[in-house]
């Protein structure tokens, strides 16, 4: 019946012989480490080069300084917003029919695919100087580009996908109903929002408010554009890393680099910890 | 409550998933609406529940007009197919959940809430099971629970959308008993709808066959198989 002896352990179909399985796991430790990991540890060598003194003294200038409160800042309005309207526009695009509907999903996806240079060439046509909104806005003292204000609006568009594109496929998946026995008991629309969709949701909002932040901190392409690239000013830590790479100043680039590395990382740690706080309350919700 | 359902139609798009129908439930009737699917009985109980408007016709209820009445207002228990329980939530909180919704001059008080929700959990005859969360219960066990918490709202009408479908034939024979039972002890108008006719004539006071967006036949269910008033009718229940 078949050529192999009989064996005492059990296995199911879905079973690789140990080759494969062993094969299967070197190569992706093996990509990862050669692809994601390596690159990182040489971060954070190149900025410890000089000795730790160097590094830090390098974070310690005014233009880095100013880079790390920016590039915070930036964060800090642009992702409350993004969680906002991503989970405004997942909500309309799945707990309501209407037309047109498939073209705002792909109007959602469009950041992913214009390319970010693009993203900011167009608010600078939008709100420049030369433009009739840009006009009006800096003869009245509030200038977009060159300024915070065109930061935030280039990060926005290029993170907009983040949020949304988590929480639909969730919320397709949940359904309305739900929504609408919470509704028959009585609930309002924003009780029912509050204690029955945001629950159901929130693992999928962390996760795209971690991306979303992840990318809001890391932007180069569009923010190059709109910023100007003032130092001291206008200067994000991308942007400033870049310029210090540029200058030969290896070590104070590669320092903030690390420093950028770093706030991912924690972003990263941050959502472990939930996901092991929470694991029983998961695993309760995640199963049938 | 006596439920007029008058000339009710209902349009998606383009597509009449009812026409204008119309049917009066006596007050405390347990009524089945029986129909293959696409025959427009989940719209109907959709509609009497508040979660769709109908395109025209009016809905009253103890002779009041109550067809843009909004689904809060209604106080109808809806349980669904699919049950629908917060997963997030206790089996307590989800009996709780109407009670606590209230506004705050009706909300019962905390130990009142506490003692209606042991009392409903005695209703279903799962007494012990307030502190499991619904991924922890059989089948069964959830529509069940999806009832009491339904019943917790003082509805004024029961309303049930394919209450047994999900589920293995004997279970579905002891919750069918459960359901004739719970009817005859609150004496809630209650229609719940079904493509089973075998499960329609068993346990429903009157039938409401259906068909197409349209009422093919409405009847107590010993004169429906007696006298099918159409092709449609004999065929569907003789299936």
């Amino acid at each position: 019946m078949s050529d192999r002896a009989p064996s005492l352990t059990f296995r199911s179909a879905s079973d690789e012989t140990p080759l494969t399985r062993w094969s299967l796991i070197a190569l992706s430790f093996g990509a990862m480490g050669l692809l994601v990991f390596a690159p990182l540890l040489a971060v954070f060598a190149e900025a410890l080069a000089k000795g730790w003194w160097a590094a830090v003294a390098s974070l310690g200038n005014r233009d880095a300084l100013s880079a790390i409160r920016l590039t915070l800042t930036i964060a800090a309005i642009s992702v409350p917003l993004n969680a906002a309207f991503g989970i405004a526009a997942a909500w309309f695009i799945t707990k309501f029919d209407f037309r047109g509907k498939a073209f705002l999903i792909t109007l959602i996806d469009l950041p992913f695919s214009v390319s970010p240079v693009v993203a900011g060439l167009c608010i600078v046509l939008m709100f420049g100087t030369n433009s009739f909104i840009g006009g009006w806005l800096v003869a009245h003292g509030y200038p977009i580009v060159f300024a915070l204000p065109g930061i935030v609006l280039a990060t926005m568009f290029v993170t907009f996908p983040f949020v949304a594109r988590e929480l639909i496929p969730v919320m397709i998946e949940q359904g309305r109903a739900k929504e609408e026995v919470a509704l028959t008991l009585g609930a309002s629309g924003w009780r029912t929002f509050r204690t029955v969709t945001l629950p159901n949701i929130r693992w999928a909002l962390l996760y795209g408010v971690l991306l979303c932040n992840a990318r809001a901190m890391g932007e180069f392409g569009a923010v190059a554009v709109v910023s100007g690239k003032i130092r001291g000013q206008t200067a994000t830590m991308p942007i400033t890393i870049e310029m210090q790479y540029q200058e030969y100043l290896s070590v104070a680039a590669f320092s903030l680099a690390a420093v950028l590395a770093l706030l991912a990382l924690v972003t990263l740690l941050l959502k472990t910890a939930l996901e092991i706080r929470h694991a029983d309350q998961l695993a309760a919700t995640h199963r049938h | 409550m006596h439920i007029e359902i008058d000339e009710i139609s209902k349009l998606f798009g383009s597509t009449a998933a009812l026409h204008p129908v119309s049917l009066a439930i006596p007050s405390g009737a347990l009524v089945a609406l029986l129909g293959p699917s696409g025959s427009g009985k989940t719209t109907l109980l959709r509609i009497l529940g508040g979660l769709e408007f109908p395109t025209s016709g009016r809905v009253r209820f103890d002779g009041q007009d109550a067809t843009g009445m909004t689904v809060q207002d209604r106080r109808a228990g809806f349980v669904f197919q699919s049950y629908a329980l917060f997963r997030h939530m206790t089996v307590f909180d989800n009996i709780a959940y109407g009670l606590n919704a209230r506004k705050r001059a009706t909300r019962p008080t905390r130990p009142e809430i506490a003692r209606r929700v042991t009392k409903l959990l005695d209703l279903i005859q799962l007494p012990d099971i307030g502190a499991r969360y619904p991924s922890q219960l059989s089948g069964g066990q959830r529509q069940r629970v999806a009832l009491a918490r339904a019943l917790a709202i003082e509805p004024r009408m029961l309303l049930l959308d394919e209450p047994f479908g999900a589920l293995d034939a004997k279970v579905r024979r002891e919750l069918r008993q459960g359901l004739r039972d719970i009817h005859d002890t609150t004496g809630l108008t209650t229609v719940f709808v079904t493509h089973d006719q075998e499960e329609a004539m068993e346990l429903a006071d009157l039938v409401v066959v259906m068909s197409m967006g349209k009422i093919e036949q409405i009847g107590k269910p010993q004169d429906i198989r007696a006298r099918p008033a159409t092709p449609f009718v004999r065929d569907f229940i003789s299936a």
